[in-house]
């Protein structure tokens, strides 16, 4: 990043290095709650693409429907957004990310969003391995239609009101994990530290990266009783690891001692730094670590929190489709017309 | 003396049989000899066991409608043999398997009887297995082909193309028409025989320059044409052999030179996702699609409103069969015309593309996009399973030479040289609004799209002025629409009846017409190809005296728009409906026509 002193003020501007300032990554005021997780992570989303040095032009917001899927109003001015059907995210961007696969992705999601009424999508972006970065504000209700339980919420976790959940939690990354997701992992809205790193290896991954965001809801699941609160989920937050990310152009170092720090190679050069936790040894390359490590803990009352998973060498879907580097939108008629002489040997198949 | 090229043959089997190869090579040798065709599949929801009929109609006249008796009916199917004989027109033919062992004897008096020992004959060919099994349908070809005097060499050209040339293959199909050619050499009757097929020579050939082609297909070759690049879909009947035929011309028309695909095809986890990926595409700037049914017309429905109320283009092609729910998916109707119009919940309205004949299905297929990125909507395709899995005679296709019209969309330097641009402004006062593309880097560019409330400046609103502007501009639009949807097709005769129809009924019209013409009956046509109505259907409607509007669904749909578009014309008509899910017959018509003129 560069400082320049500004003439007038004397106060130093920071600029990234395609020399745009934080605000040049601003969207509009936000209408949520005050307080609400969702505009955390809103802050988050600002940081990461900034310091990644991404031109907000080369980015498209997608989302569904909810106060989670609001956000990209709030972010990034200079992004085009979709603010598509409540579930329908995940199909909406596979159509987008399939006509300019030149734009970086993100989509925003809530708990509801995904996994009741979208959760067909959910599950089928995931095995397209669609690349994009796939962020669930989870709160365990449907904030929008104020309060009701969604169905990450845990059993036997009340409402405001006192009413008990009688049935079974889905656990998005467990999930996610099972469905061939490439790249999962869990945060809380209040951990900048975290978060923005995972977000940034999110944007560099190379297929479908979902990010579950615990972001409580102040108004109505932020109370005892609940397994979303801002409290309880302080109390009960366990870090996997502490993740740092080192952009392809920087140098690498980092001292550490042997065998407890592990640099991940994102496709473009760029690395996710795991500094691991003693007593969390976890192989982020085994699904069948990331299972048990997500189990124990949840077995164990903690929320587990890090990255559980990670695999760049699949495939993703603009692969499998065989797609040309040009984007499809960018194809003019003489490019899509075929040729008289092709046309014309396939009419004889109908005489 | 015997009718010449002028028959209707219905092979009635039993699906999974593959008699499908078989009655391809019976309808391409006719056609090839320069005789008009059409071929129609009556068949089951079903893979294996139940009954199929297909209908061949070899006419001069070019008259390949339906029709409700056949000339010869081939019997092959014990299940229904006794309802088959009933197919025969007096004087006709019935050809059935003797295998089955049935005493016709008494059956009917009115018709010739053509016993072939099927079982027999395929005994006599020296084959094994699996492929011994399907000959049976080979069989009736060969004995077919010496009673109607089919042309040798043409019959054999079209056995090669069905079996695409493999040897072993054509070999043995071609030794077991042998077997049925001689059996009807030796034991048949052919001077009884009432029909004749005659091959026409390169001048009077009736064929020449024409193809023979399912709507499908022709859909599938016109979006190629038309500029398609992304296609979602879902599987369902009748519209699944779309998609798959996109897919696999594709492959052959649009690589780039180093083999990559300048196309993409996903097949959806179910319709809600295929139409939302066709959104997202068309948001993006990708001519897209998805083709469906019915059934997931129905799931597509609030997408469908946010295409509207957002201004995506978009091309839904619905291929539709009969009924609500599940109803009958392997028969034809028209009967998703209203809830195409009027698709999706609030205040919305949807052009709709209603093509006659798989010709207009690859010409629509091209102009649907057109008219997608110039009014910024989702337009719908109607076309249904009589055209869209049936075969038509057509006129062999061209590629238009016109340039694609992707509407107002502005570019980078466009952009630097506008001032006020708002994505949802009004500002040729066509209704029309100028967009941009994601990837644009112009401040002015981007924008939220989204499907709640907002105002011209894609801002969300909840200001009743602010959404009135938007809506109201959406009517504005539709009129727009009217000057650019394809027209009807008009014979303006002057007559005092007029018939008015639309779609599939276009295969009998000619047909029902000249009977009507017989009994001295003139009227005038039209064909409406598309809604909302352009002038020329309003003045057509004008002039009019007695007017026959014909519906292939239980409500007179399209009777029911006229009526609100164009409510000082629409309550004059008289409605002929057809829905029991079989393509109308010329004689309904005529017999309708005839008797509400006779009174
Ligand atoms: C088809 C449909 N059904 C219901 C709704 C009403 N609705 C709006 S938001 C929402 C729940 C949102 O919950 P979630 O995705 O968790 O987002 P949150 O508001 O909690 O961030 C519902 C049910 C809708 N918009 N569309
Ligand atoms: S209702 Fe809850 S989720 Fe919605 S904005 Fe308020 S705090 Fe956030
Ligand atoms: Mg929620």
């Amino acid at each position: 990043m560069d400082s320049k002193i500004d003439s007038k003020n004397e106060v130093p501007i920071l600029k990234n290095k395609i020399g745009l300032e934080k605000k040049d990554y601003a969207g509009g005021a936000s209408t949520l709650c005050t307080g609400c997780g969702h505009d955390q992570i809103t802050n988050h989303i600002i940081s990461a693409f900034y310091g990644l040095d991404i031109d907000p032009y080369d980015v498209a917001k997608m989302s569904g429907i909810g106060c989670s899927s609001k956000t990209p109003g709030y972010f990034m001015n200079k992004s085009f957004g979709f603010n598509s059907m409540h579930g329908r995210m995940a199909a909406v961007s596979t159509g987008a990310k399939i006509a300019n696969h030149r734009l970086t992705h993100i989509g925003m999601s809530g708990d509801g969003d995904s996994i009741s009424i979208g959760l067909g999508g959910f599950c089928h972006v995931i095995r397209r391995n669609l690349p994009l970065v796939y962020v669930v504000a989870n709160n365990g209700v449907y904030g929008l239609t104020k309060g009701q339980f969604s169905a990450t919420s845990y059993k036997d976790s009340t409402l405001k009101s006192g009413e008990k959940n009688p049935f079974e939690t889905i656990d998005i990354c467990t999930l996610a994990i099972d469905l061939g997701c490439t790249f999962v992992a869990r945060s809380f809205s209040g951990d900048a530290k975290q978060l923005v790193p995972l977000l940034q290896a999110a944007i560099k991954h190379h297929g479908t990266a979902v990010i579950d965001v615990i972001s409580p809801c102040v108004t109505f699941n932020n109370h005892d009783g609940s397994t979303k609160s801002f409290s309880w989920v302080k109390e009960h937050d366990v870090s996997l690891q502490e993740l740092g990310f080192i952009e392809a152009t920087e140098a690498v170092n980092v001292d550490y001692e042997e065998g407890s720090v592990e640099l991940i190679d994102m496709p473009d050069g760029s690395k996710l730094k795991i500094k691991k936790l003693v007593s969390r040894e976890h192989d982020v390359h085994s699904r069948l670590a990331a299972m048990k490590v997500l189990y124990e803990s949840k077995a164990n009352g903690e929320l587990l929190t890090g990255l559980f998973f990670i695999d760049e060498n699949q495939k993703n879907l603009i692969e499998v489709l065989e797609l040309p580097q040009q984007s499809l939108a960018s194809f003019q008629g003489m490019d899509l017309r075929p040729n008289d002489l092709s046309f014309k040997k396939i009419m004889t198949n109908f005489s | 003396m015997s009718q010449v090229n002028d028959f209707v043959i219905n092979i009635a089997t039993v699906n999974g049989s593959g008699s499908q190869s078989a009655n391809t090579i019976l309808l391409k040798t006719l056609f090839r000899m320069g005789i008009p065709v059409g071929g129609k599949n009556v068949f089951p929801s079903n893979i294996q066991g139940l009954p199929t009929w297909f209908w061949v109609r070899a006419s001069k006249k070019n008259y390949t409608g339906r029709r409700e008796l056949a000339d010869i009916v081939v019997a092959m199917n014990p299940q229904t043999l006794l309802s088959d004989s009933k197919l025969v027109k007096t004087g006709g033919v019935l050809l059935y398997n003797s295998d089955m062992r049935f005493d016709l004897g008494n059956l009917r008096k009115d018709i010739l009887l053509v016993a072939v020992p099927i079982k027999q004959i395929v005994d006599s060919v020296a084959a094994q297995g699996k492929i011994k099994k399907l000959l049976a349908n080979i069989i009736y070809v060969g004995v077919l082909a010496d009673l109607l005097e089919l042309d040798r060499e043409i019959l054999n050209s079209a056995i090669k193309d069905q079996f695409d040339g493999k040897e072993s293959v054509v070999d043995v199909n071609q030794q077991a028409l042998e077997k049925g050619l001689e059996y009807s050499k030796n034991y048949l009757k052919k001077e009884n025989f009432p029909y004749r097929a005659e091959k026409q020579d390169e001048v009077n050939s009736q064929t020449k320059g024409k193809i023979m082609i399912d709507g499908n297909s022709a859909a599938a070759l016109g979006l190629i044409c038309g500029g398609a690049t992304f296609s979602a879909w879902y599987p369902i009947t009748p519209s699944s052999s779309l998609v798959e035929n996109f897919s696999k011309y594709a492959a052959l028309l649009r690589k780039t030179d180093d083999g990559k695909n300048k196309f993409a095809v996903v097949q959806a986890e179910d319709e809600l996702a295929s139409i939302c990926m066709v959104l997202g595409a068309g948001w993006a700037g990708a001519r897209s699609f998805t083709a469906t049914s019915g059934p997931g017309l129905s799931l597509m429905q609030e997408a469908i409103g946010y295409a509207y109320y957002a201004e995506i283009p978009s091309v839904i092609w619905d291929v539709q069969r009969v009924g609500p729910s599940t109803g009958m998916p392997t028969r034809t109707a028209q009967a998703d015309l209203l809830s195409s119009v009027f698709a999706s919940h609030g205040d919305t309205k949807h052009p709709v593309l209603i093509p006659g004949t798989p010709g207009e299905c690859f010409e629509f297929g091209q102009v649907c996009f057109d008219l997608a990125e110039r009014l910024q909507t989702l337009i719908f395709v109607l076309s249904d399973l009589d055209i869209g899995m049936n075969l038509w005679m057509e006129d062999e296709f061209k590629i238009s030479s016109k340039a694609y019209d992707r509407g107002k969309v502005l570019s980078e330097d466009e952009l630097k040289k506008t001032t006020n641009y708002f994505r949802y402004q009004d500002v040729d006062g066509d209704g029309i609004p100028f967009r941009s593309l994601p990837g644009v880097k112009h401040p002015a560019a981007p924008y939220v799209v989204r499907g709640s409330g907002h105002n011209s400046k894609a801002q969300y609103t909840e200001s009743g002025d602010e959404y009135l502007e938007v809506v109201d501009r959406l009517t504005v639009k539709w009129q727009t629409a009217k000057t650019l949807v394809p027209k009807p097709l008009i014979d303006q005769k002057k007559a005092k009846v007029s018939i008015v129809a639309y779609g599939s009924a276009e295969s009998a019209i000619t047909e029902a017409r000249d009977l009507l013409r017989k009994e001295g009956i003139e009227t005038n046509y039209m064909r409406i190809r598309s809604i909302p109505f352009s002038l020329e259907v309003e003045q057509f409607l004008s002039e009019g005296q007695r007017i026959y509007l014909i519906d292939l669904n239980k409500d007179a749909q399209m009777l029911g728009i006229l009526k609100m578009e164009l409510p000082q014309l629409g309550n004059q008509m008289i409605s002929l409906r057809h829905y029991e899910g079989t393509p109308i017959t010329a004689d309904k018509i005529s017999e309708f026509v005839i008797k509400n003129e006779r009174g």
